[in-house]
């Protein structure tokens, strides 16, 4: 019998330092893993924290971190060639071929871009089997940004407002919240578009309002829940809403099921 | 197969049985009750059916001989993990019939519920149950209501009565056991059904209407507002599996250390607390909503039934005298009016 509790050590390939916060770590993983899965992650002694994948490469998968308490603060003291527990992938994660064929439209806040980086790389790197990409991603203010590199290459194969809530004077961009650029978006046909949208509770309430009032169909929206989770197994009853498990049955869902989903 | 023994031989074979297995039971904690001066019933492991409380139920459930409070899941150092061993005996528990049907619960989570628990599973497998009967109601338990006052899945079960110890043995490692205990005696084979009772002093009724529109009810401001959230009725109830992890580290040696998994409830403060300061379920009334509507309406709409057992114990422990009994039956009746 497996015993699930018992993290690998993994390995650090890479560090990229997006600000002084926000880090992408680069380990070593062998397995079949989904955007929008998440692994627990743990120091010994500081304790374990569910991350999401923001990357997934041959023998390698990408947390993406802010830096915010006990664990994630130990974890930027380590480097290339250091090594930290993790266990997973656990959750369902988002499935592109939900995607495929659609008006597709990602809508992230902040890290929330993290476990939907995936199905953003995918489309840009297989542009024709969407009818169209648009990612409108947005962030506290120009130094929160992260993921500038594929920022760039994203510009290149599909729509990308990247704004931010505020910015000092001079500043060139989109600047305000994601909700503004909704009501601006043009579709082919409405009934064919999809949405995902990530980032944390508040924005996500927001934008699906901002979204149903374009006349989206409910079941063409998909979000990503966030919780407290300890396990990530269905055990420790921390991530349940009424009879669902964030870590089991979600943490992406059908905004159907989604909104059903109460505190 | 049902057998009749005395007393005597039965307590001699109890205590062989008491090397070679670890025998849970509830037992008579005398001055650690949760007032000064008070006694409390809870499970440890006995020796004699003497220590055994037969009378009274158990303020703590069984649930401890299959769950620690506090379990360490593995050691470390600062790149390798070790998993303590786990239990080498079989473990015999006595149990009612309200926390048996409790043990198909813990099994739900446990076992099912997406990923098996490794450790769980490995004491769930060494675990036999003994059921002890009931000869008259406890007084908060609703076992009748909830249809969990008969079990016949237990392994054995046993009853003192005077000189008289009546057994009724169903898996055929128990009867092998007792064969050993027995040296060769033959005991007498009769016919022994467990006791059991039809009707409580507390009936309830469980609401058939449960739904997210139920968030808006008064009732669980007003039980909130008397809850100290304390999480008590968690902890007695047989039925509650949460937990949450815990790192600690040797002050003589702070390379090293253990992660542990404590027990939890969804009571006390912190329990949806997330990194950033957001949390969930702010108010004790909104906990209360989650704890009554989980017992009674999400686990049954996840598992096909429902999760309380009605033993009453969340009644018994309260500190603020709140009856989730009373609260379940003014749910009910607010449906009928
Ligand atoms: C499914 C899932 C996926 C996740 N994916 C990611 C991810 O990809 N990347 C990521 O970085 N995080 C992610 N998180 C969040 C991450 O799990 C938490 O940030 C992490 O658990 C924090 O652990 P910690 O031990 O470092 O912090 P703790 O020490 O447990 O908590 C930090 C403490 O500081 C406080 N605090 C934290 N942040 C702030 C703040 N900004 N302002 C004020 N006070 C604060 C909190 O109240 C808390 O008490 C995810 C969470 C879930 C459930
Ligand atoms: S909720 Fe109360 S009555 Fe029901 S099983 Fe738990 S402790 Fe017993
Ligand atoms: S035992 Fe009573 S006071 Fe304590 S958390 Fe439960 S309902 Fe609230
Ligand atoms: S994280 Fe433990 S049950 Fe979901």
């Amino acid at each position: 019998m497996k015993n699930e509790y018992i993290p690998q050590l993994s390995t650090i390939r890479e560090v990229i330092r997006h600000t002084d916060l926000e880090y992408t770590f680069l380990m070593e993983f062998e397995g079949d893993v989904k955007p929008g899965q998440f692994f627990e992650v743990s120091i010994p002694k500081y304790g374990e924290a569910p991350i999401s994948v923001s990357g997934i490469s041959e023998g390698t998968v990408d947390f993406t971190i802010r830096r915010v308490g006990k664990v994630t603060n130990e974890i930027f003291e380590n480097y290339v060639g250091d090594q930290f527990f993790i266990r997973g992938p656990y959750g369902n994660g988002f499935e592109i071929e939900n995607y495929k064929g659609k008006e597709l439209v990602v809508i992230a806040g902040g890290t929330g871009l993290s476990p939907v980086k995936g199905v953003v790389d995918y489309f840009a790197r297989h542009t024709d089997e969407a009818v169209s990409t648009t990612l409108i991603a947005g962030f506290k203010s120009p130094k929160d940004v992260l993921f500038r590199e594929d920022f760039a290459f994203w510009k290149e194969h599909i729509s990308v407002i990247q704004t931010v809530d505020a910015a000092p004077e001079g500043y060139e961009g989109p600047v305000g919240m994601v909700t503004k650029y909704i009501p601006d978006l043009k579709f082919n046909d409405i009934q064919n578009t999809a949405f995902i949208c990530v980032g944390p509770p508040i924005m996500i309430k927001f934008t699906v309002m901002e979204i149903l009032k374009l006349g989206v169909p409910e079941k063409n929206i998909w979000i990503s829940h966030e919780r407290k989770m300890c396990c990530g197994l269905g055990k420790c009853g921390h991530c349940k809403i009424g009879s669902t498990y964030i870590c089991l049955d979600g943490p992406v869902f059908n905004y159907v099921d989604g909104k059903e989903l109460l505190d | 197969m049902g057998y009749q023994l005395t007393k005597t031989k039965a307590e001699q074979m109890f205590q062989k049985l008491s090397v070679t297995c670890d025998i849970f039971a509830p037992k008579l904690m005398e001055g650690e009750g949760c007032f000064s001066d008070t006694d409390i019933i809870r499970y440890g492991k006995v020796h004699s059916l003497d220590e055994i409380v037969w009378d009274k139920k158990s303020d703590y459930s069984f649930k401890e001989a299959l769950l620690a409070i506090n379990e360490t899941l593995f050691y470390f150092t600062e790149d390798t993990t070790t998993v303590p061993k786990g239990p080498k005996k079989d473990i015999l528990i006595f149990l009612r019939a309200c926390d048996l049907h409790a043990v198909k619960r813990l099994d739900e989570i446990y076992l099912k519920n997406g990923f098996e628990d490794f450790y769980y599973a490995r004491v769930r497998e060494k675990a036999k149950f003994i059921l002890m009967g009931c000869k008259e109601t406890c007084k908060s338990g609703f076992c009748v209501s909830m249809g969990t006052n008969r079990a016949e899945n237990y392994d054995a079960y046993l009853k003192v009565e005077s000189d008289t110890v009546l057994l009724d043995v169903k898996c055929e490692c128990m009867e092998q056991m007792l064969r050993e205990a027995a040296d060769g005696e033959e005991a007498v084979v009769c016919d022994v059904t467990p006791d059991y009772v039809t009707e409580n002093q507390e009936k309830v009724t469980l609401p058939k209407q449960l739904s997210n529109e139920s968030f808006g009810k008064d009732i669980w401001k007003e039980y909130g507002d008397r809850c100290i959230g304390c999480g008590r009725c968690n902890f007695v109830c047989p039925t509650c599996t949460c937990f949450t992890m815990q790192d600690i580290f040797y002050k003589d040696n702070p390379k090293a250390g253990e992660r542990r998994r404590v027990w939890a409830s969804c009571q006390v403060d912190g329990y949806t607390d997330m990194a950033g300061g957001l949390s969930f379920r702010k108010t004790q009334g909104e906990r209360m909503r989650f704890k009554v509507m989980h017992k009674i309406y999400d686990y049954e709409k996840r598992f096909g039934y429902p999760m309380c057992v009605g033993c009453g114990r969340c009644d018994d422990v309260c500190p603020e005298y709140i009856s989730y009994s009373n609260c379940i039956n003014r749910l009910a009746k607010e449906e009928n009016e």
